[in-house]
């Protein structure tokens, strides 16, 4: 539905965006997540036709963007970063406006103009200016503009922005429904929206991309088995000696004591299934084993390892993402984890 | 077609939904009103001595000797409050991000040019639309020719056009209302006066700054004549000006 290759787009000497390329299929939910400044909103504003792109093409809903740009803006929602909104109009002559020049016929204008302040709940402000909405409303005609006329491809730029958290859920899950139907694209740097609402991530940094999964995915990848906690009760022993001497261990780190428990963080090599010989270890030691669990990276200490460091994403293997995010190999499943 | 109107009508609904519509007419009409109330006290007073010292001076038309000064002044009351009507048009949209909208939807820039500038044509037409009144009191308490004053408001439209036009470029230079509107202010006020530049360096350069001023042009119009050599220039000026409007609309969408 949509398919990006080799987009780069340079503001005189600053690249805002490097040769990202990735595609979408029909009906899903792509997360696109980054740091602020790496890109999204470039992006998405070369999909949108918003703007050109200085290499690269962008095909959306079939269209070329850039040859065939009307044809793809009547099939393609735009959500931008502020939504776009005169403060004089009210909301309904506003979305009637908006139906307008999207092209929905005449007769259809009325009915989906009501359909749409209803699935976006703003039902109740038809007749209130569009200046005088709160943060939450302005968000949600903002959606409701950009599903006037049943597009395609839905591209929505930080939709939950400034919504208090009930609307944030009711968001999500109207974004949930409306996949299917549509393909969408959100971006976002809100990390538990996109392992709740994306079935793909997009991870940007620097205007290049690092990664292209899906966010369980990711968090396998990039931590695994590696590194496990481990709590045991030595009285008054020292169980690191008997951790370390364990085959595949590389490091053991004192993590924290209190009341004679020690929590030791142990780090093996990755692949290596360390718990049985944890547990006989501590057991042999004739210790008490109180806790054993992998630790697990959440998703924002994978994100920050990935957009900071763009070393430490390397040696966790997910260098070579290019090669999955590139549109010759399907990009479904990471295939590159523990490479 | 369809969007063109559809961009023109919302931006004449915009004018109206807030005070620049109503102060633009407003104003237009005050002024409009002072004028046309100067010039006919004088043409009435001008008319009494004649009948007093029995004529001998050219016979008096209503036409030349009143109208005619009072549409030209329009051109004056044009170069002030107009900037405030096409100050915004770009600007606004920018600073709101509404420009992202129009950008994204299924429109051609030119369609988007056109439509604004139709929509301050429409506002600045209902300020002329007003001055309209007081040309219907002349009818009814005397007898002026009517196709001069047709000629006259045509030559007005494209004059306004040609000034809004510069106005729409200037709009799209920049993100800031203020900074929009008193350079426009300043183009206008140099392209009234250029002719005064002109009269300075001698006959070359004075017919060229002639040929070029807005103003000179409208003079035949307020005459009743139909010169192609004015529509020519004031079609072209339009032209003009809103091929610069969508060079900057499309260097910005590249520049980002």
């Amino acid at each position: 539905m949509i398919e990006v290759q080799h987009l780069t787009k340079r503001y005189g000497r600053v690249t805002a965006v490097e040769d990202v390329s990735f595609r979408v299929e029909r009906g899903e939910i792509l997360g696109f997540l980054g740091p602020n400044g790496a890109g999204k909103t470039t992006t998405m504003r070369i999909l949108t036709g918003f703007m050109p792109a200085t290499e690269g093409k962008a095909i959306v809903a079939g269209f070329d963007v850039f040859d065939q740009p009307i044809e793809a803006k009547r099939r393609t929602g735009y959500l931008p970063e502020t939504p776009p909104l005169y403060p004089d109009m009210t909301v309904a002559e506003y979305l009637t406006f908006v139906a307008k020049i999207k092209g929905v016929a005449p007769g259809d204008r009325a009915k989906r103009v009501k359909t749409v302040m209803e699935r976006t709940r703003v039902a109740d402000m038809a007749n209130r200016a569009c200046g005088k909405l709160s943060k939450g409303y302005k968000q949600r005609v903002g959606l409701a503009q950009a599903l006037i006329h049943n597009p395609d491809v839905l591209i929505l730029d930080e939709p939950t922005a400034g919504l208090d958290p009930k609307q944030i859920i009711e968001t999500r899950e109207l974004i949930k429904e409306l996949a299917g139907n549509h393909t969408i694209v959100l971006s976002t740097h809100i990390l538990p929206e996109v392992s709740q609402t994306c079935q793909r991530v997009v991870i940007i940094a620097k205007g290049k991309v690092v990664a292209v999964d899906t966010p369980a995915n990711l968090v396998d990848r990039l931590s695994g088995s590696s590194t496990m906690y481990v709590q045991v009760d030595p009285l008054g022993a020292d169980a690191s000696g008997a951790l370390k001497r364990i085959a595949g261990v590389t490091r053991v780190v004192e993590a924290d004591r209190h009341e004679g428990a020690v929590g030791y963080e142990v780090e093996s090599e990755r692949g290596h299934d360390i718990r049985r010989q944890l547990a006989q270890a501590v057991v042999g030691g004739g210790w008490g084993l109180l806790e054993l669990r992998p630790m697990r990276l959440s998703l924002e200490e994978i994100f920050l390892s990935l957009t900071t460091d763009e070393t430490a994403a390397a040696a966790a293997g997910v260098a070579g993402v290019d090669q999955v995010a590139g549109v010759d190999v399907p990009p479904v499943e990471g295939d590159s984890a523990h490479a | 077609m369809r969007n063109i109107f559809a961009i023109a009508e919302k931006e004449l609904k915009s004018y109206f939904a807030s005070p620049i519509g109503y102060i633009y007419v407003g104003l237009f009409a005050l002024l409009y009103g002072f004028f046309y109330y100067t010039m006919l006290a004088y043409f009435v007073r001008q008319g009494m001595q004649m009948s007093q010292f029995g004529g001998g001076a050219q016979p008096m038309n209503i036409n030349q000797d009143m109208l005619r000064p009072a549409l030209q002044n329009v051109t004056v009351l044009v170069l002030f409050i107009l900037p405030m009507v096409t100050m915004r048009t770009y600007s606004e949209e920018k600073r709101s991000g509404t420009m992202e909208l129009l950008l994204t939807s299924p429109l051609t820039d030119f369609q988007i040019i056109m439509g604004k500038f139709l929509g301050a044509m429409g506002l600045y037409s209902v300020g002329l639309l007003v001055s309209l009144i007081h040309v219907g009191i002349l009818f009814v308490y005397g007898s002026p020719e009517w196709k001069p004053i047709l000629t006259a408001y045509l030559g007005l439209e494209l004059m306004g056009g040609c000034f809004i036009s510069v106005g729409l470029f200037i709009s799209s230079l920049t993100k800031n209302q203020i900074v929009s509107g008193m350079l426009t202010f300043g183009v206008f006020l140099l392209l009234w006066i250029i002719n005064w530049i002109g009269s300075f360096g001698g006959p070359t350069l004075e017919s060229v700054t002639n040929y070029l001023s807005i103003i000179e042009h409208f003079d035949d119009f307020g005459k009743g004549i139909i010169d192609t050599t004015h529509l020519v220039y004031y079609i072209s000026f339009i032209t003009f000006g809103l091929f610069l409007t969508a060079k900057s609309v499309d260097s910005e969408r590249w520049r980002g």
